[in-house]
């Protein structure tokens, strides 16, 4: 079995109002040298057998056409 | 002959209802689309509802977009011979699935906004906006949380120089949209999106105004015309 890891992130400049939300409760809970936070999303995709490059083609494609939505972000992939 | 529009039901959806009674109002038949059943029934129009359709796991209308309906309805609809209006959800749903450009993002407040929305109309010449005039405002209610337009620049300054915005918000934008963006439609100006809820603005009793019912109206004058809509528009 292998785990394809796929991390979803908004792009650079689109607006991410969770980060900002993130960063106000950092400076109230003591925390006050952290300037930005991005938040963005992690999916395990678990596959069987190896995962050879046909396999994370098509996990690539699956995280072009559901995980992602490439208007507004980008991802990233590694086998775990 | 009375004109047939389908009021498609997600699991999540929560303005089916409303919008099936805008349509009897405007005077066609609703006809009940399910979300799992690829077919649309022969109807003439199709209205994408407001809620939150698979619980907006994921995406806003991430799922929905592959929901059996969307398999019959994206190629019609993009074929420019299927009037499509997508209202909040299903505006995101519209942009999920590649039929309207852009993305609905987060509010820039953070905050769910739930008020009655003052909108200029921008394009009267849509399958959905006949019945208004450029340049008209009308209130009709906004609630949503994840309503913020955002769009490539090239993407935003083709929108702008095709006069394809449909609506703005008057004043400031409620959620960060670019340009004070409401609604967008397509090149053939079969499919609209909106944020705001004109099926909840049709009727004294229960609305801020009866400012939405044009929408309604619109789609059935064009429908009326008989001309496809690809072809009168090239």
């Amino acid at each position: 079995m292998a785990r394809v890891i796929v991390d979803v992130m908004l792009k650079p400049e689109i607006l991410d109002p969770q980060g900002q939300a993130i960063v106000g409760a950092c400076g109230r809970l003591g925390f006050p040298g952290v300037t930005q936070v991005r938040q963005g999303k992690r999916f395990e995709v678990e596959l069987e057998g190896e995962a050879d490059e046909a396999k994370l083609a098509e996990v690539r494609k699956l995280a072009e056409t559901l995980l992602a939505n490439p208007v507004i972000e980008d991802f990233t992939l590694r086998v775990e | 002959m009375t004109a047939r529009v389908g009021v498609v039901t997600f699991p999540g959806s929560l303005d089916d209802r409303d919008a099936a009674r805008a349509v009897r109002v405007a005077g066609a038949e609703p006809v009940s689309l399910w979300h799992g059943d690829a077919d649309l029934k022969g109807v003439d129009a199709v209205v994408l509802p407001g809620g939150f359709s698979y619980g907006d796991y994921l995406r806003c209308g991430a799922i929905a977009r592959f929901a059996p309906i969307m398999t019959e309805l994206v190629p019609a609809a993009r074929s420019g011979l299927l009037p499509v209006l997508g209202i909040c959800n299903g505006f995101q749903i519209l942009c999920e699935s590649h039929l309207l450009p852009g993305a609905l993002t987060r509010n820039s407040s953070r905050h769910f906004v739930c008020r009655d929305q003052l909108l200029r109309v921008e394009a009267a010449d849509t399958a959905w906006t006949g019945s208004y005039s450029s340049g008209q405002e009308i209130l009709i209610p906004l609630k949503s949380g994840e309503g913020s337009y955002v769009a490539g620049g090239e993407t935003l300054a083709e929108l702008e120089r095709e006069g394809r915005v449909v609506a703005r918000y008057v004043d400031s934008s409620p959620n960060g949209s670019q340009n004070d963006i409401a609604g967008i439609t397509n090149e053939h100006r079969n499919v609209v999106g909106l944020m705001p809820h004109p099926e909840h603005a049709v009727e004294a009793l229960t609305g801020p105004s009866v400012d939405g019912l044009g929408f309604f109206t619109s789609v059935l004058a064009r429908l009326a015309d008989g001309a496809p809509l690809a072809a009168a528009t090239g």
